[in-house]
């Protein structure tokens, strides 16, 4: 069912675990539909210095997961907001179409952590003016 | 690494044939290949083949008279006949179909087609072991009532159904009772005349017999309408030329089932529990589904919180374990299994939920082994899920 880069992320994913003193943190997903998943982003210079993930969901929330950090990592977060689902789903060589919709959520993480942290950067901004 | 052992613990989803039953089939296929309907010798070889296993087949559950077995293509078509065979036999005598929430697809679906025919359908509650709620059932079968369906035990759950009890219900009321045996025939007694079952669905493969034959037992009396027409085989009951060599292994699959139940009942049973005392109590947050006791003997249904069935399949998988989820992602529908979610389990927990399921050539070592490698799939995956509490992580 799953290609062997998609075995091989789930059974050695990268970049699991939390950041604590994050600078964005995006959670997609609900337990309800089985993939829940969030992403840790620490920003330097623009850039992703560091990215870490949480996933609950089966073997492609967890392979789409390692896969979107790795992509991202050292990005700038205008590169890193141009992570598609798809671009995720072909570099794991593919996903299963049942897959696509349902534990392809990884990219979408990615983004809403790029948000939060724009979001804190405005706040930031504006308190300083 | 190489020569990793295989354990299969998914034996719900398909059974080896018994190198027993592979025998007396082999002849079926090569020199024995009459058509039963034929008058010559080699036909009549094959029309005595099939009245030997359905005799096998009647003894194995206790029917009255062989000539009540009619052989199908497996349990979909058994079930399929017997619920369309009879509510359009009976369908005078009213329109509304009973059934549990914790049915196989084979009976949820030939009913929910029969929805758009006229008929009604109405689901009976279970517990949350899956029992079926016996007081629901009662206040619902009433005049309007043309037939019953409950499993006997439900694979997912294992739980088995108070069948004696459901059927004086329905018989009080004169209804008539199906009862789909399919995950149950051939592993624990079953007594059809004792039981007062109407129709009963059986499997060949369940009981270590080929894939692709199965039977359906009617009743003495009970009338059911065909769903196949043609040359009028099985008394016109399943037109189309008999499946000689599946019917003959089928046939000799419930001999040995009959013959070996005890032992294999004993067996399976002490391993059962083994595994589930040891799963359950070697992590926390870890539940059994289903009845404690009151199971069939071969399977054991466990559900782990904070985690996702298919990433623990997927880790047993790569370890040389084979087991099947009750998770969405298992599925083609995306939704967790409706039997579990029927036992009150909320989505979440359900999709946390594997089953597993022994086989007669199950061993100790296996159980063992499988026990033992759960902690560290477990906890790896609950150490990446953001639901896990603080208190788990190390």
């Amino acid at each position: 069912m799953y290609s062997d880069k998609v075995m091989e992320n789930f059974k050695n994913p990268k970049n699991t675990g939390e950041i604590p003193d994050a600078d964005g943190v995006g959670t997609v997903g609900n337990p309800v539909c089985g993939d829940m998943m969030t992403i840790f982003i620490k920003v330097k210079d623009n850039r992703i210095e560091d990215i870490k993930f949480k996933t609950f969901g089966c073997g492609a929330a967890i392979a789409t997961s390692s896969m979107t950090t790795q992509m991202a990592k050292g990005k700038t977060l205008e590169e890193a907001l141009k992570i598609s689902r798809k671009d995720v789903a072909s570099e794991l060589n593919g996903l299963p179409p049942v897959k696509m919709h349902c534990s392809n959520l990884a990219a979408d993480a990615l983004h809403a952590a790029i948000q939060d942290y724009l979001k804190k950067q405005q706040t930031k901004n504006e308190v300083k003016k | 690494m190489s020569a990793q052992k295989l354990i299969n613990l998914d034996y719900a989803a398909g059974k080896p044939v018994d190198p027993r039953v592979k025998e007396v089939m082999l002849p079926y296929l090569e020199k024995s290949f009459g058509n039963p309907s034929s008058l010559h010798h080699l036909g009549q070889e094959a029309k005595t083949a099939i009245s030997q296993a359905r005799k096998q087949v009647a003894e194995l559950i206790n029917a009255e008279k062989p000539e009540n077995i009619i052989f199908t293509s497996g349990a979909t078509e058994s079930n399929n006949l017997a619920i369309k065979g009879l509510v359009n036999r009976y369908k005078d005598q009213g329109t509304k179909i009973l059934t549990s929430k914790v049915e196989h697809m084979s009976i949820v679906n030939p009913i929910k087609y029969l929805t758009t025919k006229g008929f009604e359908s109405i689901l009976i509650p279970v517990d949350k072991y899956g029992v079926l709620d016996l007081k629901a059932l009662d206040k619902e079968v009433d005049e309007k009532t043309v037939l019953v369906t409950i499993t006997y035990a439900n694979s997912e759950l294992g739980t088995i159904e108070p069948i004696k009890e459901i059927s004086r219900i329905v018989h009080e009321k004169n209804k008539i009772l199906h009862v789909d045996a399919t995950a149950a025939a051939g592993q624990v007694p079953i007594d059809v005349q004792d039981l007062g079952i109407d129709a009963l669905t059986i499997s060949s493969n369940d009981m270590y017999g080929p894939k692709g034959v199965g039977a359906l037992y009617v009743r003495e009396g009970l009338r059911i309408e065909p769903l196949l027409h043609g040359g009028g085989q099985e008394k016109g009951l399943r037109s189309g030329t008999e499946n000689i060599p599946g019917i003959v292994g089928f046939g000799k699959a419930a001999e040995i089932s009959k013959q070996e139940m005890q032992t294999n009942i004993i067996k399976l049973t002490k391993l059962r529990d083994r595994l589930i005392e040891g799963l359950v109590n070697s992590l926390p947050y870890t539940y059994l589904n289903g009845h404690p006791t009151n199971r069939l003997p071969d399977n054991v249904s466990v559900r782990y919180s904070f985690v996702e069935g298919e990433s623990i399949l997927l880790s047993l998988d790569v370890d040389g374990v084979l087991v099947s989820s009750g998770s969405a992602c298992a599925s083609k529908t995306l939704e967790p299994s409706h039997v579990l979610l029927a036992t009150g389990l909320k989505h979440e927990e359900a999709h946390g939920s594997i089953m597993f399921t022994l086989s007669r050539e199950s061993c100790t070592e296996d159980i063992e082994y499988v026990i033992g490698l759960m902690p560290n799939i477990i906890n790896r995956l609950r150490d990446m899920s953001p639901l896990t509490p603080k208190e788990l992580k190390k």
